[in-house]
């Protein structure tokens, strides 16, 4: 401080100096606080409407919110498949005192187990401590009591509610409506592929089978969203706006519960399927497949031991085989062919053969036998049908050659898909030449044409193929597609009926043929020799029906051999195919018994009890009927 | 007369406990509308709001304080606390606790201190002290010896590294020197070398997370998850701010924590976003009006010690005010600059008003002088 000044201080001088520059600094902080402003005039007032949108970008969020599924119901209003709520446990980390605690206090109310605890864990670890973690999916109404009665022991432990499909009368409907389950990756590929996969962003379950997949569209509806504003994490702070989803529709089928409960029961613990339509609408009322599992098992994950005894079962119970199942349609054929030989001039009402009961072609040393040994006599085309003459058919087939034979039949629907509304579908096979070129690249035999007249030789049907040719013959060449589906239930409850689906008619050149095909299928019940005459003994109304014994024990694709079972496999399968009143067809019913014998013995008790069923309350008059020309 | 009369006494009675009005009303309404922007920055946090006041409090009495100490004394401790200061930053090199990345805390058993802070008032008061020993304008050997005294501790702060405290050291005693009356020539010469510094500080002196600093404020958008981020939401809350403003507690922004240390350094983001560009307005015309009060006392100061000093402290003041305004709307690269009197923390704070316990300790000084 003792420094001394050189020079003598020029203190105004100085002065000066400094305010010059303080001036000048000044100027300068206020120059760079107008480059400060401008920076957020720009950024406050021209970029506004960019950094408006990026920060509503940040805090909202859109939420997809999945819609109800529509519920199935039956031609009465009954439902068949309905929401309900399941409940899970569900606990939020951030929420509880002390996680551990909690979790061991929790498994002293309800036994937790290992599993549930280890996956409760592991979602730990890669989530939120805000976002509930669920420790038991289902909880049973016991828990759901038990936990509520002491709820407020456990804060951040709550019971969730979400809608899961229910299918009450269980494996009675299995085949047909299908199940739904939670929706895995190739359902999500598919959905990406069909630009579907916005409208399932909240979904939690897809149609797996039956009616719950090929209606899929219908029954699922379009989603909502939610409009949320969220904080960094993604917590949701409040909710901004709802775009509710549009459910599903209701959607009403032609099954009657009753009629498909009364066929479950025909049928009994007989591996087998019954297909009952309308023959004036083709709408079906009832499709059973034997035996058959509880859908309810699929809806929330099925256990690898469950599903694993379903696929392994001699029985195949996941084969529809109303649809599915492929059998020799034997002589439940036999109508349609004789229609065929009638139409092509090659047979006559009055041409007769004489049956010895056996066939022989010329210069051929096999032999075809009849069913019934010593052969049944003189035999016209309507004998043929009622007491199932074989050897008529034989030589019947001789003489339409296979080409006439396929491509008749296949008119009538055997070896295609009818178009039911279910995906599992088989087309079965007619054969031709061409098929068995493809098929083993051999050349056509005549041999091969001879059983073909009785419904065999490569030649498989499907319950529903059978069903619809019936009621293509029936409906005099009218064709309805086989249609599960009715409609749809509007909010007054009644019934918004989708138009039928038909296919061109198919022509006849005599009228007269089909009354004498119909005539015949009448005396099998009602005729002295009726192959089906004792079992529809005293029935009240008049029918009209084929029996058919296949000598194959083919059942779905899959089937391989068993040695163990070989015997009862090898048995013959039941066949029944009829409809009634004969007068006025309402119904036909379509009956296929795995293995169990003859198909007059077995598989027409079973129709009978079918149709005794659906007439019960209805008076007839007893005269005897003919069919109206 | 009378209404002059009372003037008069009011003004002896600030005089009489060295407070400059103007400038006390001016840190009064900046602190109050700081008060509010942190209510609605901390998210409503009482505790937070307690602390502040505490330091606010402490602030104050450490200001009044320092008013009451003559200038004098000052200026006769100057180069001792420069080379303690000094001292103390090469301890915190040697023995320094590590916070955050960087050694900036000296553990003195019973405190913790940041030597750094008390370089910021240390290095104006060395520098003008040395300078106003010579006449006006200083002569170019003079000027380099100030630069070096400037130097010196700057270096040692950048590398502990604290890029931000290192920018406002070496900015207060530039000031003293530019203010003294350094030639335009030689500033025109020094800004040159300036320039050819750069690249030397890029490749030898900068720390990799200062670099990653300076390339993410060139691209902000190029690591929008990372380091990108924090200037990426504080330039969306600014603009979304917009004219008006969203309104007190309503910046999205903020409130949903998209801002990241939104009642620290980015505490003008949460103030854009909801008073808008008009409350932005406001704001810079208060800290206008301190930074003129602050060039005003200077300018009235009698001699060229208190001259030198208060404009050094007056102008630094803007520079934090400049570079946090600057770093949190996209101008600068973050360099950790709080927004002065107004973002929540310590230290920074009281230094801060130290200073202005020492403008005031001069503009009231030069009064009982002239009397």
């Amino acid at each position: 401080m003792q420094r001394k000044r050189q020079t003598i201080r020029d203190h105004s001088a100085e002065a000066n100096l400094f305010a010059r520059r303080a001036t000048v600094a000044f100027f300068i902080v206020v120059c760079m606080l107008g480059i400060v402003l401008n920076n957020l005039y720009s950024l406050q007032v021209e970029q506004y409407d960019d950094y408006q949108t990026r920060s509503n970008g940040n805090r909202i969020k859109v939420l997809p919110v999945a819609p109800n599924r529509g519920l199935i119901f039956d031609r009465n209003g009954v439902l068949l498949a309905e929401n309900r709520p399941v409940f899970s446990l569900e606990i939020t980390p951030e929420e509880t005192n002390d996680l551990d605690d909690t979790l061991s206090r929790l498994s002293t109310l309800m036994a937790i187990t290992d599993d549930e605890r280890e996956n409760f864990e592991s979602k730990l670890k890669g989530q939120r401590r805000f976002k509930p973690i669920a420790i038991r999916t289902k909880l049973s109404e016991e828990d759901v009591a038990l936990f509520s009665a002491s709820k407020h022991l456990f804060p951040g432990v709550q019971i969730e509610a979400r809608l899961a499909r229910y299918y009450p009368y269980k494996e009675t409907l299995t085949h047909l409506l299908g199940y739904v389950a939670r929706i895995n990756k190739k359902d999500l590929q598919k959905l990406v592929e069909a630009g579907q996969e916005a409208n399932y962003a909240a979904t939690h379950d897809i149609g797996k089978l039956g009616i719950e997949k090929y209606h899929e569209e219908l029954l699922h509806g379009s989603v909502g969203y939610q409009q949320v504003e969220v904080n960094n994490q993604g917590r949701i702070i409040r909710v901004l706006n709802v775009d509710p989803p549009v459910p599903g529709k209701d959607i009403v089928l032609n099954i009657d519960i009753e009629l498909q409960l009364a066929a479950q029961q025909a049928l009994a613990d007989q591996r087998g399927a019954v297909v009952v339509t309308d023959i004036k609408t083709g709408g079906v009322l009832a499709l059973y497949s034997n035996p058959s599992y509880d859908p309810n098992l699929f809806v929330h994950g099925i256990s690898r031991k469950n599903y694993a005894a379903l696929l392994n079962s001699p029985d195949r119970p996941l084969i529809n085989r109303a649809t599915q199942g492929q059998y020799p349609p034997a002589s439940t054929v036999k109508p349609h062919l004789a229609l065929v030989g009638l139409e092509e001039g090659i047979i006559t009402e009055d041409y007769t053969i004489m049956d010895g009961g056996r066939y022989q072609l010329p210069n051929v040393s096999h032999v075809w036998r009849d069913w019934k040994k010593w052969g049944h006599g003189k035999v016209n085309v309507s004998k043929a049908i009622e007491v199932s003459c074989d050897t008529y058919y034989y030589d019947l087939a001789y003489k339409l050659g296979i080409d006439k034979i396929s491509e008749a039949m296949y008119e009538f629907g055997f070896g295609d898909f009818t178009g039911i509304d279910l995906y599992e579908e088989s087309d079965a096979n007619m054969p031709s030449r061409g098929w068995k070129r493809a098929r083993f690249n051999q050349p056509w035999y005549i041999g091969d044409t001879i059983p073909v007249g009785i419904g065999q030789s490569f030649w498989t049907t499907t319950p529903i193929q059978l069903a619809h040719s019936l009621n293509t013959l029936v409906n005099r060449g009218e064709r309805y597609i086989p249609q599960i589906i009715r409609g749809f239930k509007k909010a007054d409850n009644s019934v918004d009926v989708l138009p039928l689906k038909t296919l061109r008619p198919l022509q006849f050149k005599q009228q007269e043929n089909i009354d004498i095909v119909l005539n015949a299928m009448h005396d099998v019940v009602h005729g002295s020799e009726g192959t089906a005459r004792s079992v529809f003994k005293d029935a009240p109304y008049q029918s009209a029906g084929k029996t058919g014994t296949a000598q194959l024990f083919s059942v779905g694709q899959d089937e391989k051999y068993d040695a163990d079972k070989v015997d009862e496999r090898l048995r013959d399968n039941a066949m029944y195919v009829g409809y009634a009143p004969f007068e006025a067809p309402e119904i036909s019913v379509t009956v296929v018994l795995e293995n169990a014998g003859g198909g007059s013995s077995n598989a027409a008790p079973v129709a009978r009890e079918i149709m005794d069923f659906y007439f019960r309350d209805r008076v007839f008059d007893t005269d005897i009927a003919q069919v109206q020309p | 007369m009378k209404k002059n009369t009372l003037n008069t006494n009011k003004i002896s009675f600030l005089q009489h406990i060295h407070i400059d009005g103007w400038l006390l009303l001016g840190l009064l309404v900046l602190m109050s509308v700081g008060l509010f922007t942190l209510y609605s920055a901390s998210g409503q946090d009482e505790g937070q709001m307690q602390r502040q006041f505490t330091r606010l409090g402490v602030s104050f009495i450490v200001m009044f304080v320092l008013a009451q100490i003559p200038i004098g004394a000052f200026r006769r401790l100057s180069t001792y606390a420069y080379i303690v200061g000094l001292l103390m930053l090469i301890a915190v090199l040697l023995f320094g606790d590590v916070g955050k990345g960087a050694q900036r805390w000296l553990d003195l058993k019973f405190i913790r201190f940041q030597p750094s802070e008390l370089m910021k008032l240390a290095v104006p008061m060395m520098v003008a002290w040395y300078i106003s020993q010579f006449n006006l304008p200083p002569r170019t050997i003079h000027i380099i010896t100030g630069f070096t005294l400037v130097a010196v501790p700057t270096v040692l702060i950048a590398k502990q590294p604290d890029l931000g405290t290192s920018l406002l050291i070496a900015s207060s005693g530039i000031f003293a020197i530019f203010l003294a009356g350094m030639s335009w020539r030689l500033i025109g010469f020094v800004s040159l070398l300036g320039g050819a510094f750069a690249p030397i500080m890029w490749f030898f002196l900068m720390k990799d997370y200062q670099k990653q600093r300076v390339l993410t404020f060139l691209n902000p958008e190029s690591d929008p998850l990372g380091a990108g981020y924090h200037i990426i939401q504080s330039k969306i809350a600014i603009g979304s701010g917009g004219m008006d403003g969203k309104g007190w507690l309503q910046g999205t922004q903020s409130q949903l924590e998209f801002l990241p240390e939104r009642h620290t350094d980015f505490i003008f983001s949460v103030f854009s976003e909801e008073f808008g560009l008009t409350g932005v307005m406001v704001l810079l015309g208060i800290y206008l009006c301190i930074i003129l009060r602050g060039l005003i006392i200077a300018n009235r100061a009698q001699d060229a010690y208190s001259k030198l000093l208060a404009g050094s402290i007056t102008l630094t003041f803007f520079v934090y005010v400049f570079v946090n305004m600057g770093m949190v709307s996209g101008l600068l690269p973050v360099v950790g600059v709080p927004l002065p009197l107004v973002s929540y923390g310590g230290t920074s704070m009281v230094t801060l008003m130290a200073g202005f316990g020492i403008l005031m300790s001069i503009a009231t000084q030069k009064r009982f002088m002239s009397r």
